[in-house]
Formats: C-alpha cells, sequence, structure tokens
C-alpha cells in the first residue's frame, strides 16, 4: 500500500474542472513533481492536499487514513509557499520555531532543533534577522527549515525556485535535492518548469487542463513520452512518421532523410540546426566536438534510431496508468 | 578600479546638476504655505502675548500674563486633561472596534464588501454637525432612544446621562472618527499575503492564534497610525464636544471658540489655542517617532 494516495480526486470552480480525476500513489521517501503549463491545477491539487481547498469529488489517503477528514491545522504537512510566506514580523528563529511551538516542544528541545534545522539549510548565523533583511535565496531556505523542523510526514512544494534567478534556481535544486535525500521526507513539488521537475524528481506528473497526461520517472517520460504534450512539454522534439524523435537523436549521415539547413545556430556547447526536408522542418541538435559542421544552405541527409514501438504517439501506453 | 577625471569634470559642467532647482520649482508651494498656514500661526502666537481688558480690548504689548494664568489656573489644566483624556478613549475605543470590523470588512465576499464599505466610509460624506445632531437627538434627555433600548435590553437600569457628559461626547466622536481608523487598518490588512495565515494554520496554529500572533502583529503598524490619526483629529475636534458637551463640558477647541467669539478675550483664547497645538504636535510627533523605530527593522 503506497504511503500518500490520491483517488479520482476532483476540484471544479463553477462548472470548470481545475482538477480533473487525478489519481497518483506515492511511495514513502519518494520525490514526485507536479510538472504542467500555468492553469493545469498543480497548485489546486496541492491546496488540496494542504486543505485549503476542498475536493468536490475524490479521496485522499495518508498512510492508510482518510486526510480530508483531518483540519488543516492538524494535517501536520510541512508546506513551501511560491511566496514564502514567511511571517514578516518574526524573526528568522522565530519563524522556523513557530511550528514547535504550536506543537508544544519544550523551548529547551525546540531551540535545538530550530538550531539543527538552520544549521541544515545553511542559515545558522542568520537567526536573529527578519526577513526583510535576507536575500531571496535565504528566504526560501528559511520557508524550507519552517516546513522541515516539524519533520512533516510529506513536503509540499508550490514552485519553491521560481522566484530566483537563474543561477541560483541551478544551485538551490541541488541544494533542495540533497536535503531531502538526507532528511528522507516525501515530497511534493509542484513547477512548471521540466528541467528543473527532471532535476529533482524521482518520478514526474505531467498534467495539463486538470488531467494526468503522465506517470513516469523522468528519463522514461523524455525518452518515451505518452502523449504528445508530453513529448514537447519535456522539451525540443521532433514528429517523424508518426513518432516523437528528440532533435540530439538526429545525425547528420551519408544517406537518410534528405534536406537542405535552413537556419544553424551556435550555442557554445551544441549547434542548433533547423532542417527543411520532405517530412516539414526538422530541429537537430548537434554537440559541439570541434569538427567542421554544415553550413547554411547545404544539403544534408538526417539519419536516427527507429524509436521504440510504445514511443508511437496516439497509442495508449502502459506507463500512463503506472503507480497509480 | 580606473579613474577617469573627464568624467566627473564634464558632469560639473552639466546645467541639470545645478542644486537650486528643485527649490526653484518647489517655491510657489512654499509661498502658498506660508501665506496660508505660517503667517496666521505666526500672527496667533503673537496674540497670545498681547494684553486684554474688558474695556480697552486687545492691547499689542508684549507680556506673559495670559500664559501665566492658563499654565497656572487649575480650571484650565482640568479642561486640557480633559481634553485628553476624552481623546484617548475616543481612539482606544476606535481601536477597539475599528480594526475589527476593518478585518471583518477585509473578509467579506465582493458584493458585501463594496456595500459595507460604503455604509463604514458613507458617514464621511455626511458634515459632522448633522452626524452629531444625529446623536443629540438619539441621546435627548432621559427618554431619548439610546436610554429606551439600554433600558429595555436590561443593560442598564436607570437612564443614563449622555448629553452634556463626557461619555456622550466620546460615543458620539468615535462614531464620528471610526472611518479613520477602519481606512487605516484596511490599508495595512490590504497589504497582508493571505498565504501567510495558510502557513500559520499549516503549521497547527488554530484561528485566534492565527490572529493573535499572525494578523494583528502586522497590522499593528496600521491600528497605531489610524491611532495618532483619531487622536489628533479628537483631541482638536470642535462641533461635537459643542453640541454634546455643549458650555457645561468644554474642550480646549470649545474654550477657545468661547474666548474668541462671547468673551471677545482673543489674546486668552489664542493661547489656548497655541497650547493645544504644541502639544498635539510633541504628542503625535513623538508617537509617530516611536512607532516608526518600533518597526524600521521589520517592516521598513
Ligand atoms: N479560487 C479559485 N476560484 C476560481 N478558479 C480558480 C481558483 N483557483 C484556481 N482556479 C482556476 O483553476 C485552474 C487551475 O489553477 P491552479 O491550480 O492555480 O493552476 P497552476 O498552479 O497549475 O498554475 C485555473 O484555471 C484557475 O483559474
Ligand atoms: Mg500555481
Amino acid at each position: 500500500m503506497s504511503f500518500l494516495a490520491l483517488e479520482s480526486l476532483t476540484k471544479r470552480f463553477g462548472s470548470h474542472p481545475a482538477v480533473d480525476g487525478l489519481s497518483l500513489a506515492v511511495e514513502q521517501g519518494e520525490f514526485v513533481s507536479l510538472l504542467g503549463p500555468s492553469g493545469c491545477g498543480k497548485t489546486t491539487t496541492l491546496q488540496m492536499i494542504a486543505g485549503f481547498v476542498e475536493p468536490t469529488s475524490g479521496a485522499i489517503r495518508l498512510a492508510g487514513r482518510d486526510l480530508l477528514a483531518v483540519k488543516p491545522a492538524r494535517r501536520g504537512l510541512g508546506i513551501v509557499f511560491q511566496s514564502y510566506a514567511l511571517f514578516p514580523h518574526m524573526t528568522v528563529g522565530e519563524n522556523v520555531s513557530f511550528g514547535l511551538e504550536m506543537q508544544g516542544v519544550a523551548s529547551g528541545e525546540r531551540a535545538r532543533r530550530v538550531a539543527e534545522t538552520l544549521e541544515l539549510v545553511g542559515l545558522r548565523a542568520l537567526a536573529g534577522r527578519f526577513p526583510r533583511q535576507l536575500s531571496g535565496g535565504q528566504q526560501q531556505r528559511v520557508a524550507l527549515a519552517r516546513a522541515l523542523v516539524i519533520q512533516p510526514q510529506i513536503l509540499l512544494l508550490d514552485e519553491p525556485l521560481s522566484n530566483l534567478d537563474a543561477k541560483l534556481r541551478e544551485e538551490m535544486q541541488i541544494e533542495l535535492r540533497q536535503i531531502q535525500r538526507r532528511v528522507g521526507t516525501t515530497t511534493i513539488l509542484v513547477t512548471h518548469d521540466q528541467a528543473e521537475a527532471m532535476a529533482l524528481s524521482d518520478r514526474l506528473v505531467v498534467m495539463n487542463h486538470g488531467r494526468v497526461e503522465q506517470i513516469a520517472p523522468p528519463h522514461e517520460a523524455y525518452e518515451r513520452p505518452a502523449t504528445a504534450f508530453v513529448a514537447s512539454f519535456l522539451g525540443k522534439t521532433n514528429l517523424l512518421d508518426g513518432a516523437s524523435v528528440r532533435p540530439e537523436k538526429i545525425q547528420f549521415a551519408g544517406r537518410g532523410l534528405a534536406g537542405r539547413v535552413r537556419a544553424r545556430v551556435f550555442q557554445g556547447n551544441h549547434w542548433l540546426y533547423q532542417v527543411e526536408t520532405g517530412s516539414g522542418l526538422v530541429t537537430v541538435i548537434r554537440q559541439n566536438t570541434g569538427e567542421p559542421m554544415p553550413a547554411e544552405g547545404e544539403a544534408v541527409c538526417l539519419a536516427w534510431n527507429s524509436s521504440p514501438p510504445q514511443a508511437k504517439l496516439g497509442e495508449v501506453s502502459a506507463q500512463q496508468t503506472e503507480g497509480s | 578600479m580606473t579613474h577617469d577625471p573627464s568624467v566627473g569634470v564634464r558632469r560639473r559642467h552639466l546645467p541639470t546638476s545645478w542644486g537650486g532647482a528643485p527649490y526653484l520649482l518647489g517655491l510657489p508651494a512654499l509661498l502658498l504655505f506660508a501665506v496660508v498656514v505660517i503667517v496666521p500661526l505666526a500672527m496667533t502666537v503673537l496674540l497670545s502675548f498681547h494684553d486684554w481688558g474688558q474695556y480697552k480690548g486687545i492691547e499689542p504689548v508684549f507680556i506673559l500674563k495670559n500664559w501665566r494664568e492658563v499654565l497656572s489656573d487649575p480650571y484650565y489644566g482640568e479642561m486640557f486633561w480633559r481634553t485628553f483624556r476624552i481623546a484617548l478613549a475616543v481612539t482606544v475605543l476606535g481601536a477597539v472596534f475599528g480594526a475589527p470590523e476593518a478585518y471583518i470588512l477585509n473578509r467579506m465576499k465582493s458584493p458585501w464588501r463594496g456595500l459595507f464599505l460604503l455604509v463604514i466610509l458613507g458617514p464621511l460624506l455626511i458634515s459632522v454637525v448633522a452626524r452629531t445632531l444625529g446623536w443629540a437627538l438619539l441621546f435627548g434627555g432621559n427618554s431619548g432612544l439610546v436610554n429606551k433600548a439600554l433600558v429595555s435590553l436590561g443593560l442598564i437600569s436607570a437612564p443614563l446621562p449622555f448629553m452634556f457628559t463626557e461619555t456622550g461626547v466620546v460615543v458620539a466622536l468615535t462614531h464620528v472618527l471610526m472611518p479613520y481608523m477602519v481606512l487605516a487598518v484596511w490599508a495595512a490588512l490590504q497589504r497582508l499575503d493571505p498565504q501567510v495565515e495558510n502557513a500559520a494554520v499549516a503549521l497547527g496554529a488554530g484561528p485566534f492564534t492565527v490572529l493573535r500572533r499572525i494578523v494583528l502583529p502586522q497590522v499593528m503598524p496600521g491600528i497605531l497610525s489610524g491611532a495618532i490619526i483619531v487622536f489628533a483629529l479628537a483631541a482638536s475636534a470642535f462641533a461635537t464636544p459643542a453640541i454634546i458637551g455643549g458650555r457645561r463640558l468644554k474642550v480646549a477647541s470649545t474654550l477657545a471658540y468661547d474666548e474668541f467669539l462671547n468673551t471677545l478675550n482673543w489674546p486668552l483664547g489664542a493661547t489656548v489655542a497655541v497650547l493645544l497645538l504644541v502639544a498635539l504636535v510633541l504628542i503625535v510627533a513623538g508617537a509617530s517617532r516611536l512607532v516608526e523605530r518600533r518597526y524600521a527593522q521589520v517592516f521598513g
């Protein structure tokens, strides 16, 4: 039996279904990402688990018991909000301590655990500061520490890194993953950034219009997307003979699909090509190995390994129902 | 670090770097301010040092008679103490009722919120005199509506005197000034991130704890700035104490008015007015400084 189970979870706002029959089973210690474009129902799903939005129908079970019957204040989940939602009038230490106070933890024990958790996120020295005196990345860590210190059964993260700049975001991704590994808390991350989801998660839940498109480990979802939406959302893709072929899987060869280079862009570690062929415009990505590459206007032939049969789009594939 | 001397030299010759422009642009406003505020104020201050007699009228001399009288006669001390006591009571009542009112207003759904905001702010569109006369009618003697209601509700056994009492002035002034408190607190509530309350709930806080530990401290600057406004307006209010308090219950502003228009002792009235102004400025400036220092670190 799975640790957290969402069963046909549905939420309608008026007649508009924000989340439509979502089923998901999460194992203890797993890191699962809800991935999809803005407005596809990720936050609504997370808020239903947290208890701030009541589902129209469906069930949520945590370790076998009905979570919907438990008040939000009694669910014991750690939540990191997109805006961080730190208490602006409390210091970093008081912010982190608040949850323990609510649990009635004695003050000595409280101080020890607050210090320990601040150490974990590397903020031990800043315990006396107020949130507005911190950078975005530091506020993010406080929010994480505040959620982790109560030793939640589940950690819920709503676009936790989207307010950070690109470089900091990458650093925090690595750190977040390390912290989650060390603490071992079951984690559900909501994001619209496919790179972030793939970098962090054990499994992806790709969503669109409130429905699940595919549930699979990142590598599998990327290599064998269940639907055209998943294929295009997880990265650049070409539709060739009804199958999804990733641009980096296509090579320039002596023979194969004939075409002409329409445009070529140098991107440092790789070249990005657009090739006009009989099957339409094909995107090709080649590693920059230092060898001479075809120029714009040159005639080329494209070759690739045929994808495995289950990647044929339009068929209902096995992994779509996996895990539920 | 390299230093390019030409940059500094060139900038010094740019016409826009001449420092006088802002002052020149501010001059018209400054002149207006001087004419309508500074000059009358200075004349009032000057007036407070002039002499006055029943038959000789105002004598433009420089004496401290009025100031000595106001500062030594316990009648004036009692009257100033009453003025600020009423203002303080109005401020506290305004905060106690206004802050929850603003909170409830903020939690209302779309059509109701607009409607009730109008109900609360609407009185601002009506003259203070009209609103206070309304209260005078409600209080009016032992058979006033308020007393009848309180007696029939069993809250009091005998009718309370409202007219010409501090209680009456405080009740009417609180009603008149409440919108300012509601507005100040409402503005503070608007700045709150609703997710912050959810964050506290998720950490196990009940509704009362969320209010006391999360919402209240965050809107405290709003309550305090509302309190400063209400206090200043209550201490200098004229119409309401004049109508409800009448000649029997005098506060600083009604006393100054009486000296000016009934006794015709302008210098004494000016002294009372200036003293009220100075005391108010000191109290308000002190309170603002205190509030700012307390919250600078937290809310910037
Ligand atoms: N409180 C609400 N009232 C009405 N519609 C809502 C509400 N919350 C979300 N929605 C709608 O539900 C859909 C999903 O929203 P959300 O879960 O926030 O998406 P995401 O987090 O994936 O961007 C959107 O179309 C949004 O407009
Ligand atoms: Mg969202």
